[in-house]
């Protein structure tokens, strides 16, 4: 077992109380106040988290963004300088690497987002299809970079009340969906991004780990006023789930493709080659074998991971994630069904018991992050 | 907190007994608690039911995980905390009083004996 890393802020978290657990390997807060407070406080006000371990690569050269286009399934070739796009990459059989964040940087170097768990992997991935003719670079820079998401309704106000954000206070206002902007603080490059994985208002700023702990105390006194909380990977979850964000591990993995987990919408299938299109293709035309659906408990017994899904006596499925959702306060879980076991009602095993489950729509909750 | 008529069980319930009546009342410890995060559900036995001591008599959901509740000691449910049901979060805001769980009427005292007391239980769980 090698030494657990640790983020830029990992002291100030200590500092906290957080209880830490090893994720990806790093040692991350799980939870500061407790889940269900934390996650209220995205939900009602302001909550901020440490997401340092996330992965960034930087593609460069002058082929960046070809070489991207042919890598994921999202068509990169209509992002402007500041855009920021979510996709998927896939296989040649179309299962999935990674889900991840394509951010075209003013100047034309790429941005690539990546889940910490996969970062060695999406990194091997990537290299192994850089054209061999040398116009496109990629480097890991998780190592250098911290990430804080500021999400909540009071995002914005919190992030213009902070002296660091003093000199883009019009540019935060003006930022739209799913776009970027970059400046400097001193020789330091903070890039602030709109996007999250709340589904609420919210931002995710990339800043060196130097700078890092000045930000979040920062963040601390000046979001006071605005009931700003630190919220651990538990919370995280429970806010990702209620807006029926895919995470891998759960509703992707290796064995997954993007078509199964309802992500359809990332796919595009006419943009051109790209690795995994014959296979999604050929799974579009035939229809994926199983499909993501939401499920409502009829008790509040939690659904969790690889829990069976049964129609009658027959296993038609497993959950991908479930559970009580706070601010729904119902029962609630995703969960994988067999295409030709498609219904209205269910039943999930949860240990000894059976409990009946109708299906729902997703997402669960509305985003409100437009 | 009073720990003198409580003892404690390796799976982290408590016994509140009392010298006089073959009725204790059941919980988890403030560690269990804690370790469990935020409780959302609970599922006690029903009332009259007959437990065996160690077998599994309810669920406690957590948003993280979840857990069985184990029989302390052998004997029959003679009171539900029904305030668990809507607030199940009691366990977390007060697991040594209002989040209690069952009432229990012994059916063999001497399986008191088994348990822990206070000080053996902060041991085991290295917060002495």
């Amino acid at each position: 077992m090698t030494e657990l890393k640790k983020t830029p802020l990992h002291d100030a978290h200590v500092e906290l109380g957080a209880r830490m657990v090893p994720f990806a390997g790093f040692e991350m807060p799980v939870s500061y106040a407790g889940i269900i407070e934390e996650h209220r406080a995205v939900r009602q006000r302001v909550g901020v988290f440490d997401v340092s371990h996330m992965g960034e690569f930087i593609l460069s050269g002058p082929g960046a963004f070809d070489y991207l286009n042919r890598v994921v399934t999202n068509d990169c070739s209509k992002l402007v300088d500041g855009g920021v796009l979510y996709t998927v990459m896939c296989r040649q059989d179309g299962t999935t690497v990674d889900d991840l964040l394509v951010c075209r940087m003013p100047g034309g170097q790429a941005l690539v987002v990546v889940n910490a768990s996969n970062i060695e992997k999406d990194f091997a991935h990537m290299r192994s299809l850089l054209p061999e003719d040398g116009t496109v670079t990629l480097e890991d820079a998780s190592d250098r970079t911290a990430l804080l998401a500021v999400q909540g309704p009071f995002s914005r106000d919190v992030l213009k009340s902070c002296p660091l954000f003093s000199p883009v206070k019009d540019t935060l206002d003006g930022l739209a969906y799913y776009n970027l902007f970059r400046y400097r603080i001193g020789g330091d490059e903070v890039v602030v991004s709109r996007t999250g994985y709340t589904g609420e208002l919210g931002y995710e700023v990339f800043i060196p780990p130097a700078r890092a702990r000045e930000f979040w105390d920062e963040l601390a006194s000046h979001g006071k006023p605005f009931g700003l909380q630190p919220v651990g990977l538990a919370a995280r979850d429970t806010l990702r789930f209620e807006a029926s964000f895919c995470l891998y591990g759960h509703e992707l993995d290796d064995n997954t493709t993007p078509l199964e987990a309802g992500l359809a919408w990332v796919v595009k299938l006419k943009k051109g080659g790209f690795v995994g299109r014959d296979a999604l293709l050929a799974e579009k035309e035939a229809g994926p074998r199983r499909k993501l659906i939401g499920l409502e408990l009829e008790e509040r017994n939690i659904a969790r991971q690889d829990y069976p899904i049964m129609h009658g006596v027959e296993v038609v499925g497993k959950v991908t994630s479930g559970t009580f959702s706070p601010t729904l306060e119902k029962s609630l879980a995703m969960a994988f069904v067999d295409r030709d076991r498609l219904d209205d009602a269910y039943s999930v095993q949860v240990r000894k018991k059976l409990v009946g489950a109708t299906v729902t729509p997703l997402p669960f909750y509305p985003s409100r992050a437009k | 907190m009073e720990f003198e008529h409580m003892l404690f069980t390796s799976e982290h319930e408590w016994v509140r007994f009392d010298d006089e009546s073959d009725v204790v009342i059941v919980g988890i410890s403030e560690y269990a608690a804690k370790e469990l995060g935020d409780i959302v559900f609970i599922e006690l036995p029903k009332l009259g039911a007959d437990v065996d001591r160690s077998e599994a008599m309810g669920t406690i959901e957590a948003v993280k995980t979840v857990a069985d509740l184990f029989a302390p000691v052998s004997g029959t449910v003679v009171e539900v905390n029904t305030a668990l049901d809507g607030q199940p979060e009691l366990v977390n805001k007060s697991p040594f009083e209002e989040g209690w769980f069952v009432k229990l009427s012994m059916s063999d005292r001497s399986e008191l004996d088994h348990l822990m007391d206070h000080d053996a239980y902060q041991n085991m769980i290295g917060e002495s």
